[in-house]
């Protein structure tokens, strides 16, 4: 007791004691957000990690910090996983063009092999959802229905019921899935970008997600049997449709019925 | 007056297909053209039914759909277009005029008062008012039991305090379970991560016979967020666990379900009228056309870690209503 | 009876006819309707529209029924869509799924019926605009202007009934707006719910009622409309335009045999050959995206049908809560508190003000302009301003309304802030009719003022003479006398100021009146006179115009 006593005056026990404390929280952080984020992690080799760090300082470091530890601009990417790098930055998300509502999806900035890369720095800080195994990807094995179910109750509100988006406040909005890889909708449901819950795998367990995507991937495949979609968007496109153009051939012929013929 | 003088129709001008017999001759061509499209229309109908058949796949479907359409709309377009041409090229189109006329003349009102008088003379109701005033007591009286007939419109039997005390109720109570809407497996206090929400529904939903009543009350949204970021009232300080808050679903305002909810701003919006609630304030409503918060179920957890309810809810869910207080 | 020369008909065909006639008197309704007249425009073309459309409806809705099945027992859906496969719906769902995906051109038939349903409801509304605007409202028509609110109103009732028979999600939660909406009405809110919904929401028996009132009574009363609103346009005859030959106490056009007949006739074909077509092309309400009714989830993007969206955008501009100030009222009764559900409530007096302004307009327009006479020739919109610019003020509000249910796709396909459309619509649901008001009316008196001077300068020939001090001018040419009386066959309102009655006494309404009078017609623009042309011919001065307003507008 006398030693440990003396100790807690040595200059050193300051910065001992800061790290003992960030060590703890940062444990349990890392615990609390990766609750059962089982998937095998790919590993990535030192190389990556290293070039990874690179590029994220030259491109992402100003707003998110240095050591990615966050800023008023950006926040702390620790223990935010590959998966959220790999969804950002492979949807063209990140790095951000301009403060807006939210984050706009655009051509990519990097190749497969930098995203990886940033994607390797970012897993190294703190364990979080890690890039989705081909496995869970394979909509071969999902089940539609079941994944339409889980669709329809999580998610719809925000995306609509065939997926063609929707409004959230002030400007966010949530996008239409059409066209989004496998991969990314995984990784989104595991990371829950921007204003987009998080759905674990306690939440939806993997195999969920896959019959998700499936879902997904079905309906956008197949089309409508009844003709053009209009978006998707319900009664209001078809309004408009009947609208404008079914009144307008309806006038058109009007017209021409009561017209007088030369 | 000082106004125009109308100077009556104008001449007719005669059509080309009533000077030039080429002219009827080619219309003529084209209405019979039209009415062999009609039946061409019909005909493509008979090759979508039968050919294409009982469609296979979503693209079979779509295509019989298409060409049904393209038949139907020629077979009829055929025949509708075909008509009026006929009508505009080779029927007479000089206009005629017909003079309209009174909707009642003086002299047919006359006759009907006189007869109307004497037909209620006869009746002789107006010198026996005994005979009105039972009638009408009468006739008043016998349709009210009909309005009665509706009574039970409400199959469940329910006297009207319990049509009104049904809607304080939910299938919540101490110790039931949150689960996880639509699968039913329970949820652990430590699956739920800051920033997730899960759409939630009672332990025992799922079994009921038909469980879709209480399902319109019941279901749940359940989010964990920063403790340090709500502001928390006083006697709700022991209806969260560690930050893991249960909100009804159902909006206050008409009742869709409000589950919208944006994980960075903590707002919940209702995707029917845009009502917006601040979970971080209670869910209180900061835009939109509701009327009063969220109500809080309030939760807690079990021995073994499972999410609970510690009782129902403290103030009736979804909309309000004139009995509601 | 005294049969002397009994009529013996040669052909077969002719003892049919024959046989008919002698029974139901076919020969008087031949005589009667065989060549009555029908004046011919496009734009009364509307009503039949709506009737062809109605008739689609009922072919469709016929075919509809044999395959639907209106219970909402629970069933495992098995049908051949995949991504419903195994999951627990309602036996109406099913069978409207069954109805799309397993019965051949069923599918074709659920969108011929939803596309005519969408088109019936928008030819009666545009039939209505037309008559509004042109003033075929006017009497002996009041009551068939009533009839036609109804049918508009009857309209909205079928679609409504049958948009929630299917059962999905997006009905679904339709119907748990509708039951949000009635539990706000005071006192009977509550009651009116369970009884509608046969217990607690959403109970096992809305959708066999619903269907009920969707395939007999709301078609029935249609029907009966129908008839009537026919009945009285044989009584009235049709109005028409003006114009050279046709007074108010005639009717020019074509006879019903044969050409009105065949152009009718042949006009069915063509609207269900259209319906046919779009129907083939675009999907309509895709039920199997939405999945079956279950209170938990809702899509984005939840919307009503478009005849009842001005009502639920009424319901999404309304604010619940200003600051801290609810419009969610409780009030303390002595036997306990009760909830005046102002945020729900007051978004339904605007759809009160509008039908209930709509049906009553006939009696106002008569109360302001004293006129009574029977008017069987229809304005023409601009040379009935006042009449005009209310008509384009309603409709402004109606649209404000109706925007606001697509706030939402507003905010995403025009990547604005959601709650900025919502204030924007907001601030025009007030403005919005108030300036289509004013801008309507000025238009429509500037459009009579460019009318007058086409009749007093004639109309611009397009030929630029140079005259020989060197300036340009361009030709006019004079109207011939039809398109000429065209232009100055019309009547204009004047001011009446408010008259005192037999005692001498102005009443406060006759007031209000003549105030109301004045700001209508204060503004007005008068046909030009012989005498106004004859001055314009005479003088060929350029101060026409100005002579002419003098003339025309009187302070």
């Amino acid at each position: 007791m006398k030693a440990l006593s003396q100790r807690r005056r040595h200059p050193l026990a300051a910065v001992a004691l800061l790290l003992m404390g960030l060590l703890i929280t940062g444990g349990l952080y890392a615990a609390a957000s990766s609750v059962n984020e089982a998937q095998a992690a790919t590993t990535y080799s030192a190389s990556d990690v290293n070039e990874g760090n690179k590029l994220f300082v030259a491109n992402c470091a100003t707003c998110h910090g240095m050591n990615a530890e966050g800023s008023p601009s950006g926040p702390s990417l620790v223990g935010v996983g590959a998966a959220a790098v790999d969804f950002q930055v492979g949807t063209g998300r990140m790095p951000m063009q301009m403060n807006g509502p939210q984050a706009q999806e655009k051509p990519k900035q990097f190749t497969d092999e930098e995203t990886k890369q940033l994607a390797a720095y970012v897993a190294s800080l703190g364990a979080g959802p890690a890039v989705p195994d081909e496995e869970l990807l394979d909509t071969s094995k999902g089940n539609s229905a079941a994944g339409g179910e889980i669709f329809r109750v999580n998610c719809a509100m925000c995306h609509n019921a065939a997926a063609a988006g929707g409004a959230l406040t002030r400007g966010k909005f949530a996008p239409s899935l059409a066209g989004v890889s496998e991969k990314h909708i995984y990784e989104a449901m595991a990371t829950g970008p921007q204003n987009m819950p998080v759905f674990n795998d306690s939440n939806i367990t993997p195999d969920e997600k896959r019959d998700v995507i499936t879902f997904l991937k079905e309906i956008e495949a197949q089309g409508s049997p009844g003709g053009a979609q209009l978006g998707s968007l319900g009664p209001v496109s078809e309004g408009l449709l009947i609208w404008t153009a079914g009144l307008g051939i309806v006038i058109a012929f009007t017209i021409w019925l009561t017209s007088r013929p030369s | 007056m000082d106004t125009f003088q109308d100077p009556g129709l104008p001449p007719h001008r005669p059509r080309l297909a009533d000077v030039d017999p080429r002219a009827a001759k080619r219309a003529e061509r084209q209405v019979t053209l039209l009415f062999v499209l009609s039946v061409l229309g019909t005909l493509l109908f008979f090759v979508a039914y039968f050919v294409v058949g009982h469609a296979e796949s979503i693209g079979e479907i779509r295509l019989q759909n298409t060409l049904l359409g393209i038949g139907t709309a020629f077979a009829m377009l055929g025949i509708g277009v075909g008509i009026v041409h006929w009508a505009k090229t080779l029927m007479p189109d000089h206009e005629i005029t017909e003079m309209r006329h009174e909707v009642r003349t003086e002299e047919d009102r006359q006759v009907a008062e006189t007869m109307l008088g004497d037909i209620i003379e006869e009746t002789g109701i107006k010198r026996r008012p005994l005979i009105r005033n039972s009638l009408i007591a009468a006739v008043a009286l016998a349709p009210i039991p009909a309005i009665f007939m509706f009574r039970d419109l409400d199959r469940t039997g329910a006297s009207a305090g319990q049509i009104v005390d049904r809607l304080r109720h939910t299938m919540w109570d101490k110790g039931i379970k949150l689960v996880r809407d639509p699968s039913g497996t329970p949820i652990k206090a430590s699956d739920v991560q800051i920033g997730s929400a899960f759409h939630v529904i009672p332990d025992g939903l799922n079994e009921m016979e038909d469980p879709l009543n209480e399902k319109a009350k019941a279901v749940v949204l359940l989010m964990r967020l920063d403790p340090e970021k709500m502001h928390i009232s006083p006697e709700r300080q022991t209806w969260h666990h560690d930050g893991i808050v249960a909100y009804s679903k159902i909006c206050t305002h008409v009742g869709c379900p409000v589950a919208l909810y944006e994980q960075q701003t903590h707002h919940l919006l209702c995707p029917c009228h845009q009502s917006t609630f601040d979970l971080t304030q209670e869910c209180k409503v900061i835009f939109g056309p509701a009327g009063h918060a969220l109500p809080q179920l309030p939760i807690t957890v079990d021995s073994e870690g499972y999410l609970v309810a510690q009782s129902d809810f403290h103030e009736p869910v979804g909309p309000s209503y004139w009995e509601r207080g | 009876m005294s049969s002397t020369t009994e009529y013996r008909p040669k052909t077969s065909t002719g003892r049919i006819a024959d046989f008919v006639d002698t029974r139901v008197g076919a020969s008087q309704i031949v005589k009667e309707f065989g060549r009555k007249i029908f004046p011919d425009h496009w734009s009364f073309m509307f009503g039949e529209v709506a009737l062809y459309t109605f008739v689609i409806l009922l072919i469709s809705g016929t075919f509809l029924t044999f395959f639907f099945d209106p219970s909402m027992a629970h069933t495992t859906y098995n049908g051949s869509y995949n991504p419903l496969k195994g999951v627990q719906m309602s036996v109406a769902m099913a069978s409207t799924m069954d109805i799309s995906f397993d019965v051949r051109g069923g599918l074709f038939m659920r969108q011929v019926h939803h596309w005519s349903a969408l088109l019936f409801v928008a030819a009666v509304s545009v039939h209505m605009l037309r008559v509004f605007f042109t003033g075929a409202f006017r009497r002996p028509r009041e009551l068939n202007w009533v009839v036609g609110g109804t049918l508009l109103v009857l309209a909205m009732a079928a679609g409504f009934t049958g948009y929630s028979l299917p059962d999905d999600l997006l009905s679904g939660n339709g119907l748990r707006i509708i039951d949000g909406v009635i539990k706000a009405i005071p006192v009977v809110g509550t009651f009116i719910s369970a009884f509608l919904f046969g217990g607690e929401f959403p109970g096992t028996a809305i959708v066999g009622r619903l269907y009920m009132l969707h395939i007999m009574l709301v078609p029935a009363m249609i029907l009966l409309m129908i008839g009537i609103h026919l009945f009285m346009v044989v009584v009235h005859k049709h109005t028409q335009y003006r114009g050279p030959g046709r007074t108010n106490d005639n009717v020019v056009g074509f006879p019903v045999g044969p050409v009105y007949a065949a152009k009718a006739g042949g006009f069915f074909f063509i609207v269900f050959g259209i319906v046919a077509a779009i129907s083939g092309f675009f999907t309509i309400n895709p039920i199997w995206n939405y999945g079956p009714y279950d209170p938990s989830p809702v899509s984005a993007g939840t919307q009503p049908d478009w005849y009842i969206g001005w009502v639920d955008g009424a319901l999404r501009l309304m604010p619940g809560v200003l600051g801290n100030f609810s419009f969610e009222w409780i009030i303390p009764f002595p036997w306990g508190d009760n909830n005046l559900i102002l945020n729900v409530l007051l978004p339904m007096v605007p759809a009160a003000i509008l039908i209930g302004a709509m049906f009553a307009w006939p009696w106002i327009e008569r109360w302001i302009t004293k006129d009574n006479r029977e008017h069987h020739l229809l304005d023409r919109p601009r040379n009935a301003p006042f009449r005009t610019g209310v008509g384009v003020a309603g409709v402004i509000w109606y649209c404000v309304m109706w925007c606001a249910a697509s706030s939402d796709l507003i905010a995403t396909h025009f990547h604005v802030s959601l709650n900025d459309v919502t204030y924007w619509l907001r601030a025009l649901f007030f403005l919005g009719p108030i300036l289509g008001f004013i801008v309507a009316r000025r238009i429509a008196l500037s459009l009579q003022r460019k009318d007058r001077e086409i009749v007093l300068h004639g109309r611009e020939a397009g030929v630029i003479e140079m005259s020989p001090e060197g300036g340009f001018s361009e030709q006019h040419v004079a109207l011939d006398e039809y398109k000429l009386y065209k232009l100055v066959s019309f009547e204009s309102h004047e001011v009446l100021p408010p008259e005192a009655d037999r005692v001498g006494h102005v009443t406060r309404s006759e007031k209000a009146r003549g105030a109301i009078s004045k700001f209508f017609f204060e503004d007005r623009v008068a046909p030009v006179t012989p005498a106004e042309l004859e001055a314009a011919h005479g003088h060929h001065a350029p101060a026409i115009e100005a002579s002419s307003e003098n003339a025309s507008i009187e302070r």
